[in-house]
């Protein structure tokens, strides 16, 4: 399918968030009823398997595949909870030298012949494995915290993407929006405004996500969890829906004492 | 009992350091990550001043500093001469030189002259800052002073 | 000191005087290594020891942001190991801490661009002229990691308790091999998670990776607040995470001091449970 979308999930500074958006999108996206394969490129340090829970299934993996020993379809694990999402894990025990960004990028348009969605794990970076992991993408997502150093790697990162001409959108991830109103955390808007790249989602900080991790679930599957209907507003906006963001201000006084007694 | 106070009343916390320092970093990371650019606009800068002031181009210094709240740019160029205000050799006029070619305009006058042409034709444009011209073109930038902006 | 000409390997017999070269490493990125370079540093200074921080991370450099010293850089380590800049001109002295000084990493560079030999030489330098050399090391395994490691003599590997970061120090562990006994520090605990099972403890961690621990430090927002103004937490040794990087770094000085370890603060909520008689959660 040549309509297929074939998006890297990046941002520089590890630790933000990559894994868990490209596993949640990629849910969310899959719970819309588009075919997702999520594909991690972070060899040597895979985590895109253990997020969802499938690491016991893992047969071949991404360079298993490159080098040609098996067929892409042998390595992709079909995510049963999902009707189509499966993923292609990264090696464990190799390098990121291991595959060139043309095989890479070569596994990648595989891929995309089978599904609607492609999306790349990147891992932390700038070098080869952020190389080979931009090189089979058509599109990219980078991920920032509200933090000065994710913000100053997210800016290196969408340099390197404008160089390479590959169009971007913008996650917020882990915002606390009681540290935004009083004034210990950047806000979404200082945020954009430093970045200056389009804005496709804001994600708040939700202690729930570790627990999720820790047990392979993606946090979409909870249906009491907000950010199942935020990651599905991404997944809307993806597909070109004009969505609000959700407000995470809460300006009234009770808001405000909620605030100051949550925080101690 | 403070933080709890400061927080209902919404202070202006660490965020605005944040934004600031953020700002200025990047702009920072930015030129040292476009060394071209700044040659370039090094280049210009140098061409413009010298259609006022001879400079001696081998010895400019650029940097960028962080001064406080802001950027600064800081140049070091060296002056080698200064014409006299008016009338005889002056230096170009800023009105005499059409502002699309700066770089060409600033050759231009020791290419009006009649020996030492080689080294200044136009190709000036882009061409590295080691420019061992400046000799001789005192003296011919006044006798030809009579010229008027061959510049185009 | 010029020390940058050397290509050879580091000398078998260390010189008179030969200071720690401390990796700070981990594998999984954003776990609290810079942080956790610049709070130890800026303690084993306050403590008297003379100490240099090297940037590891070309290209996504943030130690110098994170101790608010980004503004007075002006040479970094690619300056000092490609010869424009001698390792005085390079070495940034601390704006609250004495003794303390950062060696950046190159922002506009690569990685690869740099000679593992030629680190291990520096950091040799580095040795002979400060007590500790600490090195803070980038996400990943690769050139960067091997680059970072190449000159230090011990490790200190940052985990936080989540299965991913457990997972990647594993890995990690055993790239360093033999000539490492690294020590843990466990990062961003949240003992409340901990007590609702839904978060490792520290020994659900240490039973993977069966190192020895130096200590614990709590997940808090007020680690954002430090970095927004760059001012790291270590400068304020009363506050509870000051204190545990002191005493981690009472440790690494060899004193025996208890491993910190945050303990449960219970929530308003909880408090106000607790007047009234019943325990909450």
């Amino acid at each position: 399918m040549n309509t297929s979308r074939r998006i890297v999930v990046t941002s520089g500074k590890g630790g933000v968030g990559k894994t868990t958006t490209t596993a949640n999108l990629g849910a969310a996206l899959a719970k819309r009823g588009k075919s997702v394969i999520l594909v991690d490129a972070d060899i040597g340090l895979r985590n895109l398997d253990l997020v969802l829970g499938l690491e016991k299934r893992i047969v071949f993996d991404l360079v298993e595949v490159a080098e040609g020993r098996c067929q892409l379809r042998q390595a992709l694990i079909k995510d049963k909870r999902f009707d189509s999402l499966s993923i292609l894990p990264a090696a464990q025990t190799r390098e990121k030298d291991a595959i060139t960004e043309e095989q890479f990028a070569a596994i990648v348009e595989r891929a995309a012949e089978q599904a609607e969605y492609v999306l790349i794990d990147c891992p932390a970076g700038i070098e080869a494995g952020f190389r080979n992991a931009v090189a089979g993408a058509a599109e990219a997502i980078v991920v920032t915290t509200p933090e000065v150093s994710a913000i100053r790697d997210a800016d290196r990162v969408v340099g390197k993407l404008n160089d390479r001409g590959k169009p971007i959108r913008l996650i917020v991830n882990r915002l606390r929006p009681a540290m935004v109103r009083s004034g210990d955390m950047l806000s979404v808007e200082d945020v954009c405004e430093i970045l200056a790249v389009e804005l496709v989602g804001i994600v708040p900080e939700d202690e729930e996500v570790i627990d999720t991790t820790n047990r392979g679930e993606p946090i979409v599957l909870d249906e009491g969890n907000r950010l199942r209907t935020i990651y599905d507003k991404i997944a809307r906006r993806l597909e070109g829906e004009i969505v609000p963001f959700t407000n995470f201000d809460n300006p009234s006084i009770f808001g405000r004492l909620m605030d100051a007694l949550k925080a101690g | 009992m403070i933080d709890f106070l400061k927080r209902l009343f919404g202070q202006a916390g660490s965020s605005a350091t944040a934004k600031e320092r953020l700002r200025l970093v990047l702009m920072t990371d930015h030129l040292e990550l476009a060394p071209d650019m700044i040659d370039a606009m090094k280049r210009d800068l140098v061409d413009v001043i010298s259609r006022y002031v001879e400079v001696d181009r081998d010895k400019i210094e650029v940097n960028f500093e962080q001064q406080d709240k802001a950027l600064a740019m800081l140049a070091n160029i060296p002056i080698l001469s200064v014409n006299r205000p008016n009338g005889n050799g002056t230096a170009k006029k800023p009105e005499a030189a059409p502002p699309p070619e700066p770089v060409a305009a600033a050759v231009a006058t020791p290419a009006a002259e009649p020996a030492a042409a080689p080294p200044t034709s136009a190709p000036e444009a882009g061409a590295p800052p080691t420019r061992p011209r400046r000799r001789r073109r005192k003296s011919q930038a006044i006798a030809s002073s009579a010229k008027p902006a061959t510049a185009h | 000191m010029h020390a940058m000409q050397q290509n050879e390997p580091q000398p078998a017999a260390a010189p008179a005087k030969s200071g720690r070269a401390i990796v700070v490493t981990s594998g999984k990125g954003g776990v609290g290594k810079t942080t956790t370079t610049a709070n130890l540093g800026t303690a084993l200074a306050q403590r008297g020891a003379k100490v240099v921080m090297v940037d590891a991370d070309v290209g996504l450099r943030n130690l110098d942001i994170v101790l608010g010293l980004e503004s007075r850089v002006k040479h970094h380590v690619l300056d000092v190991l490609e010869e424009r800049a001698t390792l005085d001109e390079a070495l940034v002295a601390d704006k609250h801490t004495e003794r303390l000084f950062l060696l950046a990493a190159a922002q506009s560079r690569e990685k690869d661009e740099v000679e593992t030999e030629k680190m291990r030489g520096l950091i040799a330098s580095l040795r002979e002229r400060f007590d500790y050399v600490l090195i803070d090391c980038p996400a990943g395994i690769e050139l960067g990691f091997k680059n970072a490691v190449a000159g230090a003599d011990e490790a200190i590997v940052v985990c936080t308790p989540e299965v991913s970061a457990v997972r990647d120090v594993d890995r990690v562990v055993g790239l360093l091999g033999n000539r490492f006994r690294p020590q843990l520090i466990v990062n961003r605990l949240r003992p409340d998670l901990v007590k609702k099972g839904k978060m490792l403890s520290v020994d659900d961690v240490n039973a993977i990776l069966r190192l020895p621990l130096l200590g614990v430090i709590a997940d808090e927002p007020e680690i954002i607040v430090t970095t927004n103004r760059g001012e790291p937490l270590a400068l304020r040794k009363d506050a509870p995470t000051g204190a545990a990087y002191h005493a981690i770094a009472a440790r690494v000085a060899g004193e025996d001091v208890p491993a910190p370890m945050p303990q449960a603060k219970e929530s308003f909520l909880e408090r106000l449970g607790s007047l009234f008689g019943g325990k909450r959660g």
